[in-house]
């Protein structure tokens, strides 16, 4: 670790954040249908999918350069861009759990990445081709396929197994489904730690602490891994509560074939050299199960709103992306304001996130998880006041109190909306949006942001 | 920009084959066990050959996840 730089610990350490919201994040891939149909108890499924990304992330020992190779031209790539990147890749996260959405990790990495190249070297710094064919026909194609073979092996399990209902069944389809659902956990490990690695890596490259073209060193691993691993463990009870009970009721046996075809398709896809990501996959699967089943129901409301999240994954964290890079320009101290704002609005959005606890002891509870959604969504989504309402955020400010506070704040509101409405009127769940702002916060910025909040 | 429409295929195909394969031996299995689960409940013996069967189709499956986690590890 011969000079090892601030801005290089600084980088590792958000790359290690950004590592810890992945696993949590993801959490909901690998478990929330063996949550939901009750075949491992919640806490005993998040520390099993924990310890076999811990596995995982030993694997495989090959820098998983994917994320930075190819997408953005490298040569030129100082630890500050990787810095502004992960902030927005870990903004993006943060919001997404908040309100209950499973959203790809690896596309808010690769948008935080495009948008600091972007500002940092201009537009010829991403490669359009590799855009379209790495990130946006596989977050396309990866539900469809995963949906359809779980729709079609739902429909099968439930022709074949009509007979079968007794003990023998019951235990059967939870050992299927504990066996798939490791799997996805195992290949997760390998696959995400490997990114962060990957950005690590980079970065030390970058920083000159290593030479080019070096493995990464046995700490990074041992690093990344156990930041993954705890993150997993820590578990990201709202998407997963959205995962296995919001977008549509699965039985056991939907359970498995849901699982399994996302191992499946997990495992075919980087076999064959056609990345999909975990999230869109294992959500296709879920829906998939959902309409295989006689009566099934699949939440299209729901759906949606996923669907609006995966569209704007990439272009809110490239902004905020973005914004952060064009401060950290400003210098050291621009820097240092990022970093502020980082912590200053995980702080606001981990505050947010205790209105309304979703913990392993109501995971699976039915108090109207699509509620919670639909309006913390509403807040959310709509062009103008939306994740992007992180984005002004990280707009160069001159000043640096004013930066670091009021970027936080619009986004605090309209998110603020969302949560105490449930939580005070569960019966009438649209109406009380408008006293919720007002009773939630009296701070001034809060008059402003109602308009926004009530009109959607 | 190339798209690779085969790589794109094959892992539509493979997933669908291979997950329908899978749910299927799995559910098979599980038939199996139930049949004999019946047969014992309703005082008969036999169902030897369901459960047979049965095991034989969740060797197979456990042979698939074998080959998955290889895959997983063949990766590095």
């Amino acid at each position: 670790m011969e000079s090892f730089s601030l801005i290089l610990a600084i980088v590792v350490i958000t790359a290690l954040a950004f590592d810890f919201t992945n696993g949590f994040h993801d959490t909901a891939n690998a478990m929330a249908t063996t949550i939901s149909t009750g075949a491992l108890k919640p806490k005993v499924a998040v520390a099993m999918s924990a310890a076999l990304n811990l596995v995982g992330a030993f694997l495989s020992v090959e820098v998983a350069n994917t994320i930075s190779k190819g997408l953005v031209d490298e040569t030129g790539i100082r630890p500050e861009v990787i810095f502004a990147a992960l902030v927005g890749a870990i903004l993006w996260n943060l919001v997404t759990w908040l309100v209950g959405l499973p959203s790809s990790s690896s596309h808010a990495l690769m948008g935080g990445l495009i948008g600091a190249a972007i500002a940092s070297a201009g537009f010829g710094a991403v490669h359009g081709g590799v855009l379209v064919t790495k990130v946006l026909l596989p977050a396309v194609a990866a539900p469809v396929v995963a949906g359809l073979a779980a729709m079609v092996s739902t429909r099968l399990s439930y022709t074949i197994g009509r007979k079968s209902d007794g003990k023998a069944a019951e235990k059967g389809h939870r050992a299927g489904q504990i066996a798939s659902a490791g799997l996805v956990s195992l290949a997760h490990g390998t696959n995400d730690a490997q990114k962060t690695m990957g950005v690590i890596t980079l970065a030390l490259i970058a920083g000159g602490a290593i030479a080019p073209g070096s493995n990464p060193p046995t700490w990074v691993i041992l690093s990344a891994g156990l930041a993954i691993a705890l993150g997993t463990y820590i578990g990201g009870w709202r998407i997963i509560r959205t995962m296995g009970k919001g977008l549509t009721d699965l039985q056991p046996q939907q359970g498995f074939a849901a699982q399994t075809s996302a191992a499946t398709a997990i495992l075919a896809s980087s076999h064959l050299g056609f990345s999909l990501s975990t999230t869109h996959v294992v959500s296709g699967s879920v829906m998939g199960a959902g309409l295989g089943r006689k009566g099934g129901v699949v939440r299209w409301s729901t759906a949606t709103r996923m669907a609006v999240a995966w569209v704007l994954t990439l272009p809110a964290a490239a902004l905020v992306g973005a914004g952060a890079e064009l401060v950290t320009g400003l210098g050291d101290w621009g820097t240092a304001l990022v970093a502020a704002f980082l912590v200053a609005s995980s702080a606001v959005i981990y505050k947010l996130s205790r209105r309304e606890v979703v913990d392993h002891t109501n995971v699976n509870g039915d108090e109207e998880p699509a509620g919670v959604v639909t309006q913390a969504i509403a807040a959310v989504t709509p062009p103008p006041a939306s994740p992007v309402a992180a984005e002004p955020a990280a707009a160069p400010e001159p000043f640096a109190a004013q930066a670091a506070e009021s970027p936080a704040v619009p986004a605090a509101e309209d998110l603020a909306a969302a949560f105490p409405a449930q939580a005070t009127a569960p019966a009438v769940p649209a109406a009380p949006a408008v006293p919720a702002v007002q009773a939630a916060d009296p701070a001034p910025t809060a008059a402003q942001a109602v308009p926004p909040a009530a009109t959607v | 920009m190339k798209i690779d429409w085969a790589a794109l295929g094959s892992v539509i195909g493979v997933s669908l084959a291979v997950t329908v394969g899978l749910v299927a031996l799995f559910t098979l299995g599980i038939a199996g066990l139930s049949r004999r689960e019946r047969a014992v409940a309703e005082g008969h013996g036999g169902g030897a050959l369901a459960v047979t069967g049965a095991y034989v189709c969740f060797a197979a499956c456990a042979a698939a996840v074998a080959y998955g986690i290889h895959l997983i590890m063949a990766k590095g």
